[in-house]
């Protein structure tokens, strides 16, 4: 029998820490308050649709986007490597690779501002060669850096596990077969490797649309992103209503690009993340 | 049960009441909770203020306005005396959530400067006792400008594209975008603020990045040329770095107040009234004002501070100096075209 008795705290739990601030959301994305009370509104929608909003959107997304394929060029040889029998330390590099993220994620964000900034690390050593300073900080692509170093980590360990886990006896057919390097790549590693690959794509994309703080640090706020946009209404405007809002927006963003990727994921038969 | 062990438990049983008792007893002091900005006092004080009067404080702080009030809004925190800004009180007083102080218990509130007292937030001066003020000025580093600093317009000039730190704060940037073109900073008129949208959105290429509190470690270590300060983080900042100096635009700018309050949800009224009354004892405000470095709006504060500070305008500028600089009032839900602004100013 299962013991269906256990899976009650949980039920409870996400009903009152996920469910119901979902609906508070929803509820708060649909209402506006007026001298007679609540009144059901899709105003605040309507009021996102607008270019200005839109624009922020498609930043944000544009950014995450291009964060996650970097991260993928990045994350997947490295991935490669570190399941791969060359190499013998990889357990100290898994650990290497782990540990700055016991780091606060703030201070691994600052610590980039003193090696960027003009002054900084980098244009000090350039003028020590003789080379004139890089306007580095508070650009778009300093942006994109802050995104790739602090989310590089989600990529290339759902891949590595997946990696790991592939049946080399598969590989050695392939190879008997007289499958060379890339083809035992192209035809077997690869597509066994996909669900880790939807994950990590998945679990960098996420927070790369979300994030706030490495656009405001690195950013030097001038690239309001989505997120940005949200903190906003919340702590500055009190415009909750339009806050909610462009949340259900983000969240419906989300949401289908997770189910693109799923329905791909299905058709190869894979198991990730979702 | 024998009359032995029956004794026994019932000396056990005393010990662990009268135990209980005096523990209650131990924590009989009040507890007042204390709501100010970081970095915003000696905290000596507040040590002086706990043996002086056997009351324990609870210090917290914040880091803007509209955290602090969402935090008292929401009911989430009971806390005894708040220290918000002058349009932050307007609002508080507003949506009926401070209460009438009794002066009565505020005898220092007369060390208080007439300038600061009724004020447009706090008309009757009911609610609030002012704690700090101060202005929005220009800081600048003397090596990168060699011309004068008078105007808003510098932060206009090309020649220090990518030089020029502004604050990443609605109101400040509108606000100074608004004076530049000589308006209002709380100006409701959609063509004044259309206009002040045009000259931000002109001047974003040449603005290295908007700022809050790094403003201090860019300006200190020499990262911009200009930006866009609170005075008294200029006065700290021109400690640090004498290449910094504090002017203070022709057209006005933004005066400000930080005043304390107490919110509607406090137990403890007459301990806050005497928590706020310590902060305005001569000796006390001073402590304070010598290690914030802000201004402050005390009469007898002014007489005590190293008079190179008090001759410092961008320390204590004079009333006449002060022409055109305006308090910020309270927008009620108008903030939404200012936020509106802001983001098509920093989505361009």
């Amino acid at each position: 029998m299962k013991k269906n008795w256990l899976s009650y705290p949980y039920l409870v739990w996400m009903f009152l820490f996920i469910f119901l601030p979902l609906l508070l959301v929803l509820f708060y994305s649909l209402t506006t308050r007026t001298e007679d009370g609540l009144r059901f509104t899709l105003a605040h929608f309507q009021r996102f649709m607008e270019p200005i909003y839109l624009r922020v959107l498609f930043r944000s997304v544009k950014l995450a986007l291009f964060s996650t394929v970097i991260c993928l060029i990045l994350g997947y040889p490295m991935a490669m490597i570190l399941a791969g029998n060359g190499f013998k330390r990889k357990q100290v590099m898994v650990f290497l690779f782990v540990v700055p993220m016991w780091m606060n994620f703030l201070l691994r964000t600052y610590a980039w501002m003193t090696l960027l900034e003009k002054t900084g690390l980098i244009n000090t050593f350039l003028s020590w060669l003789g080379l004139p300073p890089l306007n580095l900080l508070y650009t778009e692509e300093a942006v994109v850096l802050g995104m790739v170093y602090n989310f590089l980590p989600f990529m290339v360990l759902p891949i590595y596990s997946v990696l790991r886990k592939i049946d080399k006896s598969l590989i050695e057919a392939a190879e008997d077969l007289g499958a060379d390097g890339f083809t035992v790549f192209r035809k077997v590693i690869f597509p066994l490797s996909l669900p880790g690959v939807l994950s990590g794509i998945t679990m960098v994309f996420m927070p790369a649309v979300t994030t706030f703080v490495i656009s405001r640090l690195l950013g030097g706020g001038q690239f309001t992103l989505i997120g940005n946009l949200i903190e906003q209404q919340f702590l500055l405007v009190g415009d909750w209503n339009f806050g909610s809002a462009i949340s259900m927006v983000m969240m419906l963003v989300i949401l289908v690009s997770i189910g693109v990727m799923s329905k791909y994921e299905k058709e190869n038969e894979g198991s990730g993340l979702f | 049960m024998s009359k032995k062990s029956r004794l026994l438990l019932a000396a056990v049983l005393l010990t662990a009441v009268a135990l209980t008792l005096s523990s209650c007893g131990r924590d009989k002091r009040v507890v007042l909770n204390v709501y100010n900005w970081g970095d915003y006092i000696d905290e000596s004080v507040i040590d002086l203020f706990e043996k002086t009067y056997n009351i324990k404080v609870n210090y917290d702080t914040f880091s803007t306005n509209e955290d602090m009030y969402v935090k008292i809004k929401s009911g989430g925190a009971d806390y005894d005396v708040l220290f918000p800004s002058d349009y932050t009180i307007e609002r508080m007083i507003k949506e009926d959530m401070l209460h009438k102080l009794d002066f009565n218990n505020i005898p220092n509130y007369k060390y208080i400067a007439d300038r600061f007292k009724n004020l447009d937030y706090d008309p009757e001066n009911e609610y609030s006792v002012p704690y700090m003020w101060g202005t929005v000025g220009i800081l600048y580093n003397k090596t990168m400008v060699d011309e004068p600093v008078t105007s808003w317009r510098i932060l206009w000039d090309e020649k220090y594209s990518k030089q020029i730190l502004m604050l990443d704060s609605q109101r400040d940037s509108i606000g100074v975008a608004l004076k530049m073109l000589g308006y209002d900073m709380n100006t409701r008129n959609l063509e004044e603020l259309e206009a002040a949208k045009q000259a931000l959105i002109q001047q974003k290429p040449l603005v290295l990045a908007y700022v809050g509190d790094d403003v201090k470690d860019k300006m200190v270590a020499g990262e911009a040329a200009l930006a866009v300060v609170w005075s008294g983080d200029a006065v700290f900042m021109k400690r640090e770095n004498p290449d910094l100096e504090y002017a203070l635009p022709k057209e006005g700018s933004n005066l400000w107040v930080d005043a304390m309050v107490i919110p509607k949800t406090s137990k403890h009224k007459a301990e806050a009234e005497l928590f706020i009354n310590f902060m305005c004892d001569p000796e006390i405000a001073f402590k304070n004002a010598d290690y914030i470095g802000y201004s402050s709006p005390h009469t007898e504060v002014v007489i005590m501070l190293d008079p190179e500070l008090v001759a410092d305008k961008a320390a204590y500028p004079s009333e006449e100096d002060l022409v055109n600089y305006d308090i910020f009032k309270d927008l009620g839900d108008y903030l939404k075209v200012y936020d509106r602004i802001w983001t098509e100013v920093k989505s361009h």
